[in-house]
């Protein structure tokens, strides 16, 4: 999709999924060659640039399929170019843009226009997600099939930043989209018991005296929403799950049979509703952080498969949108750049998973999920080069690390995080180099 | 450190300041005592049993706390209060004295004869301290003083009494020590 | 004179800032200084030259006068910011207001504000003291400070110490009745009397109570008649009737027939218990209108009381330096 896929490049000694040493050569946008590590050493290629990767560990580039890059209508927090430059520094080829923009997702022209943006920019392949309903109203369908059929090839739809309540609704949506082979992304959150609803609701909540948003409110949504799958045939995916409850449900949905894929996000693998005590909004976020019980749970349930994938959520706000009071401030946390590092911090360095469920879970899973065929390969020759090349010894202070995004909600500032995306490959381009963007915003 | 008065001393000039007191009063009529805490708080209730036992009666007795009319309140984190105790005939029209253990810069009498303001308009008001060490930087004296003591600015002089510290003593220390 | 220095924290926000003996000291202090309201002049010099800005979100003008007297009976200057009218409600974010009132020299900050949380935020933006005068449903500790006054006052008086100076609150039975989902009074009477030892029940429908109240050290009773049986003070707290629409509670009636207090609930009480009320009261919905007469002058009370024990916050967080 990219401009010219000219690079040619050789990495050296890098470690694939399995652990192994590897060869690997890139040209015209595809891998042309994998071989031992060391054995392509020395044989360079006339204007190959050879990357020495030695230690670096190798993964197919990431895939969000949950990203809010607020580009049209609040270019103030995040544009497509930073949005999806933020995404390439983070290790990520493909992202799928959030339809809560203003004007809303809801047409062929603003999705068409979203892509387009992407592919202007270069940073990374911008998918857009249509809204399911006109506007985000939650009562009309918006044009879901001219959306499918327009030339940015929309499969995913959500109304995210609101539930699809009315349950006709979203039953016609599930079975609408199957004409297409679409899925609908459910936001799921009772509307009613989230009224006001400022952090998760229990014991921190009662001491913070903040509205609480139950648990509850997002199981119910959900054990409806797979009973409709069920019942329609259709395929559903479950937005940022947050509590142990629907996890549950999930598994036993899933048992069944039923086809529903689910996503959590970095930020509820690792972060807890005890950070609220501060009162700053920089943790406030939809659904909000749970407590360490939903963590643990969260944890097992994507490494067990339960939980397909990890989706940012990246939710850029401007400073004055946290800079206040909790009550006044919006919902959301950036996660673009610091993805990875936050999985690795949660489920890597403590051996519950390895780099190949990573690259499940990341980008394999993703890419199936919303029906991109570039994206999320299995290694091998001429597949399109899609890479991401990670060195997972380095360990940084959030605080100093320099953010391409336009916005600075990092909920893990005070953290020391492990992992750095040293170099990203989109179509077989070099677009992040030693951890730097090769063409700066 | 360098002992400057014993136990013995401090009886006798306790006695002394007593008997000065009743003297420059001529009689006990009207005499209030009020000591500065925390340790003028337990001289004062010393002298008025003395003067008691010279003259045969009560001496009414009380303290002031002065806390809250310091000059130097933002020098130091802020401080607990003491209680202030005004004997039931209060004070105004009577003949106030003042007890404290040692009389330094005066800012604590300042603060003193501030916080007496509030509390009534005694007839007139006297100080007794127990040692004065001079370096005064208002324009106050003492009426009875149990032993003066030049000092330098650098030392240290410290009052114990039995009440408080377990003995009676006063000694002079650099400040390092 | 003493020279213990006390340690308290910079600013007031929670009455988790407190400590068993910062919280006795402010009550023995306020204590101290009630004697000096008592006095026929009520000035002290304590914070001359310094300033204190009542920074007001929501109309209390019972809360603002109290610490405004509090701190004018003190000699500090008063500045009263009132959000309505102001820049503030002309969208001026909470944030540049602070940076506005420190660069104005303001000492400390006392604020009223209708966002739980509203205190900590300002703290962490400004260098003066931050006083909470109530954020949200979150907390008001200088209203729990001086319903402890009060309680200690009555409650551990005895011949020798007419006020119950230097008491704790141990071996008391207090009872707080009401909305104590929505109410900042309740959750800083809830930390508070139990540092002080209180035992301490919560009788409310299970509808306003919060989710995570097992986690507090109360007991909970739905019958105001078994709590009130063996209570020492109870603490009725303001309804608001809106909340009937949330359907918290299906009706007035129902709501003072079972959570009320009146006449006839009193004789379940086996010693006569001291009854307090934030104020102002819903005559005849949390208390009978008969019952409330009784309880107004202990209201009144809690004006004076009010008064001393925000002095003495305000001279233990501003009278000295802090490192
Ligand atoms: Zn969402």
């Amino acid at each position: 999709m990219s401009e010219q896929n000219s690079g040619k490049f050789l990495l050296t000694s890098i470690r694939d999924l399995d652990g192994r040493e590897r060869d690997i050569r890139i040209a015209g946008g595809v891998i042309t060659e994998i071989s031992s590590g060391g054995e392509l050493d020395g044989i360079q290629h006339e204007d190959e640039k050879v990357i020495e990767c030695r230690g670096l560990q190798l993964l197919p580039g990431l895939v969000d399929l949950h990203t809010h890059l607020r580009e049209p209508g609040r270019e103030d927090a995040e544009t497509i170019r930073s949005g999806s430059a933020a995404a390439a520094m983070g290790g990520f080829t493909a992202v799928h843009a959030m339809a809560n923009t203003d004007p809303v997702a809801d047409t062929a022209g603003v999705v068409e226009q979203v892509v387009r943006l992407g592919r202007d920019a270069g940073y990374c392949d911008v998918f857009a997600v249509g809204a399911v309903t006109q506007g985000l109203n939650g009562r009309e369908l918006a044009e879901l099939g001219a959306m499918a059929h327009s030339m940015a090839n929309v499969r995913v739809f959500s109304d995210d930043g609101h539930c699809v309540f009315d349950s006709l609704v979203m039953r016609r949506a599930l079975e609408y989209v199957k004409q297409f082979d679409g899925v609908i992304a459910q936001h799921a959150q009772d509307p009613r018991l989230t009224e006001n609803a400022q952090m998760n609701e229990g014991k921190v909540s009662a001491k913070l005296g903040l509205a609480g948003w139950p648990a509850v409110a997002e199981e119910a949504i959900i054990a409806r929403d797979v009973l409709l799958a069920e019942h329609v045939g259709a395929r559903l995916h479950i937005c940022h799950v947050s509590t142990a409850g629907s996890v549950e449900i999930i598994r036993w949905a899933k048992a069944r049979g039923i086809n529903v894929t689910a996503e959590v996000t970095p930020h509820h693998l690792l972060l807890t509703d005890d950070l609220v005590a501060s009162y700053d909004p920089v943790f406030k976020v939809n659904p909000p952080l749970r407590t360490d019980v939903d963590v643990r749970a969260l944890r097992e349930a994507l490494v067990d498969g339960t939980i397909d994938i990890v989706a940012t959520d990246h939710a850029p706000h401007p400073k004055e949108s946290k800079e206040c009071e909790w009550s006044e401030a919006a919902n959301g946390m950036i996660g673009l750049e610091l993805a990875l590092a936050v999985v690795q911090e949660s489920i890597v360095k403590n051996k519950m998973a390895s780099w190949r469920l990573v690259a499940q879970r990341m980008s394999i899973s993703p890419a199936r999920i919303g029906r991109i065929d570039d994206h999320g390969l299995e290694l091998g020759v001429g597949i399109i080069a899609n890479l991401t090349v990670v060195d997972e010894r380095i360990e940084r202070k959030v605080s100093e690390i320099k953010s391409v995004s336009k916005s600075s909600n990092n909920p893990y500032r005070d953290l020391i995080l492990p992992g750095k995306v040293m170099h990203t490959f989109l179509h077989g381009n070099l677009v992040v180099h030693q951890g730097e963007l090769v063409r700066p915003l | 450190m360098k002992a400057v008065l014993s136990s013995a001393d401090i009886t006798r000039a306790l006695t002394r300041i007593s008997h000065e007191i009743i003297e420059k009063n001529r009689g006990t009529a009207e005499l209030v005592l009020l000591g500065i805490p925390t340790r003028g708080t337990h001289l004062a209730e010393r002298i008025a049993s003395e003067i008691g036992r010279i003259d045969a009666g009560e001496i009414p007795v009380g303290t002031l706390d002065i806390t809250l009319h310091r000059d130097d309140l933002r020098s130091r984190p802020p401080r607990p209060l003491t209680p202030t105790r005004i004997p039931a005939g209060g004070i105004d029209g009577k003949r106030v004295v003042l007890v404290d253990d040692v009389l330094y810069s005066g800012r604590t009498i300042r603060a003193a004869l501030d916080a007496l303001g509030e509390l009534g308009r005694p007839a007139l008001v006297q100080l007794a301290v127990l040692i004065d060490r001079g370096h005064r930087e208002l324009p106050i004296r003492a009426d009875y003083v149990g032993k003066n003591l030049p000092t330098a600015h650098e030392e240290v002089v410290r009052v114990a009494i039995k009440e408080i510290d377990g003995e009676d003593s006063v000694s002079i220390a650099n400040a390092h020590e | 004179m003493s020279d213990n220095a006390t340690a308290m924290k910079k600013h007031l926000l929670s009455i988790n800032d407190l400590t068993r003996e910062d919280a006795l000291l402010i009550l023995d202090t306020a204590d101290e200084l009630a004697r000096v309201s008592d006095a026929p002049i009520k000035k002290l010099p304590t914070l001359r030259g310094r300033t204190v800005v009542n920074l007001f979100y929501e109309d209390s003008t019972r809360t603002r006068i109290s610490f405004e007297a509090a701190a004018k009976r003190l000699s500090a200057d008063v500045i009263n910011f009132s959000a309505k009218g102001s820049s503030v409600s002309k969208g001026e974010s909470l944030k540049d207001t602070a940076l506005t009132l420190q660069s104005m020299g303001a000492d400390a900050v006392i604020l009223r504000h209708g966002a739980s949380g509203a205190a900590h935020r300002l703290a962490q933006w400004t260098n003066g003291v931050v006083i909470n005068a109530g954020d949200g449903t979150h907390e008001h500790p200088t209203q729990a400070l001086l319903d402890a006054f009060t309680i200690r006052k009555h409650l551990k008086r005895s011949s020798g110490n007419a006020t119950g100076v230097g008491e704790d609150l141990s071996g008391l039975r207090i009872s707080i009745v009401g909305d104590i989902l929505h109410s900042r009074v309740a959750r800083s009477n809830v930390l508070l009397l139990h540092l002080l030892g209180a035992k301490i029940t919560l009788v409310a429908p299970p509808t306003l109570l919060p989710v995570g109240v097992e986690e507090w050290p109360v007991e909970i009773c739905y019958d105001f008649n078994e709590a009130i049986e063996d209570c020492d003070a109870v603490m009725m707290l303001r309804l608001q009737l809106e909340r009937m629409k949330s359907a918290f509670f299906p009706s007035a009636r129902e709501y003072s027939r079972l959570f009320g207090l009146d006449r006839e609930r009193l004789l379940h009480a086996r010693k006569k218990p001291l009854i307090l009320h934030p104020g102002p009261i819903n005559r005849g919905l949390e208390i009978s209108a008969e019952s409330a007469d009784a309880v107004e002058s202990v209201i009144l009370e809690q004006v004076a009381n009010g008064v001393s024990v925000r002095m003495a916050v305000l001279y233990l967080l501003l009278g000295g330096a802090h490192e």
